[in-house]
């Protein structure tokens, strides 16, 4: 059991620009292992919808099942949250947001509940261009159900219980941009200076926001040899950009030199910052992507970072053309084309 | 006996020759006639192709149930000449194209034959390769129209209705009903011995399949999210709702929708397409058949056990597995009431006619809302599929929808300690919130595990145990909330007692008569719902034998009354019908009286 609660004692906690503070945003004590990256991705959640001054209430959190999808009850307390079945939170998120587009959907989800049982769901929700923050906190592992190896272990990789990985591995930021996601980033649930940022951009992005998050399983996946583990990541990290995400009403401030920063403008208005970038990295060339992409997996390493955006891109309720008014707000009165009408369709079959 | 406004005509034709809209023709022009009439497509899970057959039931009784023996047999397609020839009943009639002259093998000394050159008359008529094969379809209607008496102004109204728009088609089409109607009374007697006579029986009643129906039902009963995965024979209903709703819940101005159907992946992504839906407050559904019930059962689950609502449509279908994708059963029913893992228990309804499609559709949404469960309608392919005669559909203006239990944002801030699984009002039915309505108040954890009374993860056994028997308690509740059963026959002096359900309606009524006629009184009643009611309990404690109908193998509903009513299983006799075919009255009138006999036989 770890506490991922900030440790804030102070009488005068801060406040964010709705008056709320950061313990308005946590959740229930974490039952998780000690460690678990999963309690890390969660307090980089919390921290990142403090700092956008998002309201609580109009955030929506849904998962699926496993370690990872229990973390909805650990962030954000006065959010509805949703643990559904395994691998089907797409699903039911995708009805959640056609019955109102008002809210934030947040989505979390494990290797195993999205890239095996959900992965039919997974790219279909992506493919529809679901408006949502889809976080995949990936430890290569079952965790849950004690260690089986996932559809995003390594080839090679030998697993706590002994025996090798003989499966290639789904590389879900691959697929994501395969299929037309727009906003595609990867990170580590231990560098919260990147990962707070990337939280923060893809709940401001309009339309499908994937992020895969490496999160270390303590108890079963963190074995010198898993490229899910610690070390191995902090040794192959390979940071595509730094990154700053600057919300709406924040004044923007160029202390970056021109030829390292680069910004990206969302549709609400905000930025995001890319800085220390790599030589000729541009988040907006798909192709570029899927390369650097590969020639990563070839000389094992992972790039983290923001790897593609598509600022173009036009979410599920515009696409089918749904009215502004959320559709559980719709009364009779929108509803029931009435008696009269009825009336006509009887005389239709007569 | 056949007779006047009494004989049964079966169309054999080939899937895809647009035979369809010909032999709709054939039966509305019945319908318009004031005819009692009912129609069935027995078709194959076949796009094009394969044979076809439209059976029609023609009926001045009123008994719109099929009939066995077929009078007519109207031949188009070569493919099924042999078992269409001997399907004929002795003294019967069969039409069939005599361009090409019929092998001698397929002549019967006990029937009528009347060959009609269809190909060739159009062929002399018509110069398009297309045409020629359609108005085949349209040269028999004329032929049947002398043969059966049918009326002409009828006919021709009923083309113009149908071409409207595309007037050019009425002339050729009116031509090609000449071609037939003139060649029958140049070469034979007409009209023949049973034919059609005027009547006044269908006014006021409308002829519309039940997923159309239904669909309806869905649109005035405020389904917003509609997700869905094709499957026959529930598609056409998903077809029906989008149609009617992009005219009706479409902004004329802006183009914008006040719905979303969305075409699933597959079954179980649509069922939590609707569980996410109405978790959130809008209102949907999604439509299946079998296979994908089995898929949903899972997330059927979830829905139960977390008190989400939600609707599903099974029109059934004949199974297990693939079936007979294209043949109708009531196979389904222990499936839905208890689907998923686990004890759960699901609100079933059981609509017989379009009306009730309409009508109970539109109330699974407030039941569904009021109990916070999945509410099923179980339909069946017989109903979904076919055109039935049927009052017409109602909606009374000023209805309104019944949401529930759901907490607003100004009745939150008065609630002090609430709970999401409290059953405050101790009738097993919590208040519920949706996502977004206060900024402090009312948000709480969805989860399919086990939870206590403010949705909070427990193994605690008292705890799963409450949460379980008010689940109980909520079910005894929808006993008293679910649509009565209906009841027929002689109240007073019946000896026995019948069950039934869906859409053994029709022959079940037919059956009724037929056994009062042999001095067999009987009462029936219709199930329209499970959970089982006072009423229905009642009734089975009334009789010392009832016989449940049903379509499908097991015995299905028998086996659910004999579980829920603890029901000595001597008492509740099996009639059954599964041969994917909708049910007949003979059949039951068969298997009831065979049945009364051997046991006065045994008793005497
Ligand atoms: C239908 C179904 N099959 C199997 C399970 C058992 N199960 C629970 S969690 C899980 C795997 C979770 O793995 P992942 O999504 O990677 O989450 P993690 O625990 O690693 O965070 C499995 C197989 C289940 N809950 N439901
Ligand atoms: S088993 Fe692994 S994934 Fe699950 S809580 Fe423990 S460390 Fe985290
Ligand atoms: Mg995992």
């Amino acid at each position: 059991m770890t506490y991922i609660r900030p440790a804030f004692h102070h009488p005068a906690l801060p406040q964010n620009e709705l008056g709320y503070t950061r313990k308005d945003y946590e959740g229930s004590i974490s039952t998780l292992c000690a460690g678990c990256g999963h309690d890390s991705i969660s307090a980089a959640i919390v921290e990142a919808c403090f700092e956008l001054n998002i309201e609580p209430h109009k955030v929506a959190k849904l998962s699926g099942i496993g370690c990872s999808s229990k973390t909805p009850a650990y962030f954000l307390n006065q959010s509805h949250g949703f643990n559904s079945v395994h691998g089907r939170m797409p699903s039911v998120a995708t009805g959640a947001y056609l019955a109102n587009t008002d809210l934030l959907y947040l989505g979390v989800s494990g290797d195993g509940d999205s890239a095996s049982i959900g992965m039919g769901q997974f790219v279909h929700a992506i493919r529809r261009s679901l408006n949502i923050t889809y976080i995949v906190m990936n430890n290569g592992c079952y965790g849950l159900t004690k260690g089986q190896d996932s559809a995003t272990a390594d080839y090679g990789y030998v697993a706590k219980a002994g025996h090798k990985n003989i499966y290639e591995a789904i590389d879900l930021c691959g697929l994501a941009i395969e299929l037309g996601a727009g906003f595609v980033a990867q990170s580590f649930s231990g560098d919260k200076k990147q990962l707070i940022p990337l939280i923060k951009a893809a709940m401001s992005y309009q339309g499908f926001a994937f992020l895969n998050v490496l999160s270390p399983c303590v108890t079963f996946n963190n074995n010198s040899g898993s490229t899910k583990s610690y070390d191995y990541i902090r040794e192959h990290n390979a940071v595509m950009s730094g990154m700053d995400f600057i919300p709406v009403k924040e004044e923007i401030t160029a202390d970056y030199q021109e030829d390292t920063v680069r910004e990206i403008e969302l549709h609400d208005g905000s930025y995001i910052r890319l800085h220390k970038l790599q030589q000729g990295w541009n988040p907006e060339d798909k192709y570029a992507v899927v390369n650097a992409l590969h020639k990563a997996r070839a000389s094992h390493e992972i790039l983290t970072g923001l790897l593609y955006i598509n600022n173009d891109q036009m979410p599920l309720h515009q696409i089918i053309r749904l009215t502004d008014t959320p559709l559980n707000k719709l009364t009779e009165q929108a509803l029931v084309p009435g008696a009269g009408i009825l009336d006509q369709i009887n005389a239709s079959f007569a | 006996m056949s007779g006047i406004n009494d004989f049964v005509i079966r169309f054999a034709n080939v899937n895809g020759t647009g035979s369809a809209s010909a032999n709709f023709l054939f039966a509305k022009t019945l319908f318009r006639m004031g005819i009692p009439v009912s129609p069935k497509n027995i078709f194959p899970s076949n796009i094009q192709g394969l044979p076809t057959w439209y059976e029609v039931r023609v009926c001045d009784k009123g008994y719109l149930g099929r009939r066995e023996g077929i009078d007519l047999m109207v031949c188009v397609n070569p493919q099924s000449l042999e078992k269409d020839v001997a399907s004929v009943k002795d003294g019967g009639y069969f039409l069939y194209d005599s361009t090409k002259p019929l092998h001698t093998e397929f002549l019967r000394s006990d029937i009528h034959y009347l060959p009609v050159p269809l190909m060739s008359l159009c062929n002399e008529n018509f110069t398009d390769a297309r045409q020629k094969q359609l108005f085949k379809n349209m040269v028999y209607v004329g032929a049947l129209a002398v043969l059966l008496n049918l009326d002409f102004e009828v006919i021709a109204q009923l083309v113009g209705e149908q071409f409207k728009g595309k007037e050019k088609l009425i002339q050729p089409n009116i031509l090609a009903l000449n071609l037939g109607a003139d060649y029958v009374r140049k070469h034979f007697d007409f009209p023949l011995s049973f034919h059609a006579e005027k009547r006044n029986l269908t006014h006021g009643k409308i002829m519309i399949d039940g997923n159309t129906a239904a669909a309806l039902g869905a649109l005035y009963g405020g389904a917003t999210v509609v997700p869905w995965y094709p499957i026959t024979p529930s598609t056409s209903l998903v077809d029906a709702f989008t149609e009617y709703a992009e005219q009706y819940r479409v902004d004329p101005e802006t183009g914008r929708k006040n719905f979303a159907v969305i075409q699933a992946e597959d079954e179980l992504a649509a069922m939590g397409m609707v569980i996410g839906a109405m978790w959130n407050g809008a209102r949907a559904f999604t439509a299946t058949s079998g296979p994908g019930l089995s898929l949903m059962n899972e997330f059927l689950g979830l829905a139960y056990f977390a008190e989400i609502p939600a609707v599903l449509i099974d029109v059934q279908r004949a199974g297990p597995s693939t079936g007979m994708p294209t043949r109708t059963q009531q196979s389904d029913v222990l499936l839905a009431a208890y689907a998923s893992h686990g004890d759960t228990k699901n609100v079933l309804l059981f609509p017989s006619t379009p009306d009730e499609c309409f009508e109970l559709t539109a109330t699974a949404f407030d039941l569904a809302e009021d109990l916070q469960t999945p509410v099923i309608v179980m339909s069946d392919l017989d109903l979904g599929m076919n055109d039935h005669i049927s009052e017409p559909l109602h909606w009374q203006n000023g209805r309104t929808y019944n949401r529930g239990k759901v907490l607003s944002a100004e009745e939150l801030e008065q609630t002090k300690g609430w709970g999401r699984y409290l059953d405050v009002d101790h009738d097993g039915v919590p208040y519920r919130t949706i996502p977004g309505t206060h900024p402090q108040k009312g948000s709480y954890f969805t989860r399919g595990s086990s939870h206590d009374e403010y949705s909070r993860y427990t193994e605690d056994a008292d705890t799963y145990v409450r949460i379980m028997d008010r689940l109980l308690l909520k079910f005894h509740k929808a006993a008293t909330l679910v649509p009565e059963p209906e009841f027929y026959g002689d109240d007073v002096s019946a000896e026995f007692g019948i069950i039934y359900f869906g859409t053994t309606h029709h022959a079940a009524m037919e059956a009724l008569d037929m056994l009062s006629a042999v001095d067999l009184t009987a009462y029936a009643m219709r199930l329209k719902a499970f959970p089982f009611s006072q009423k229905v309990r009642q009734f089975t404690e009334r009789f010392d034998k009832i016989y449940v109908i049903e379509q499908n193998r097991d015995a299905q509903m028998r086996t659910l009354l004999i579980n829920e009513l603890e029901i000595h299983p001597e008492r509740l006799i099996k009639v059954l019908n599964y041969d994917g075919t909708p049910i007949t009255a003979d059949l039951i009138v068969h298997k009831i009286s065979s049945d009364i006999h051997s046991s006065t036989l045994i008793r005497s």
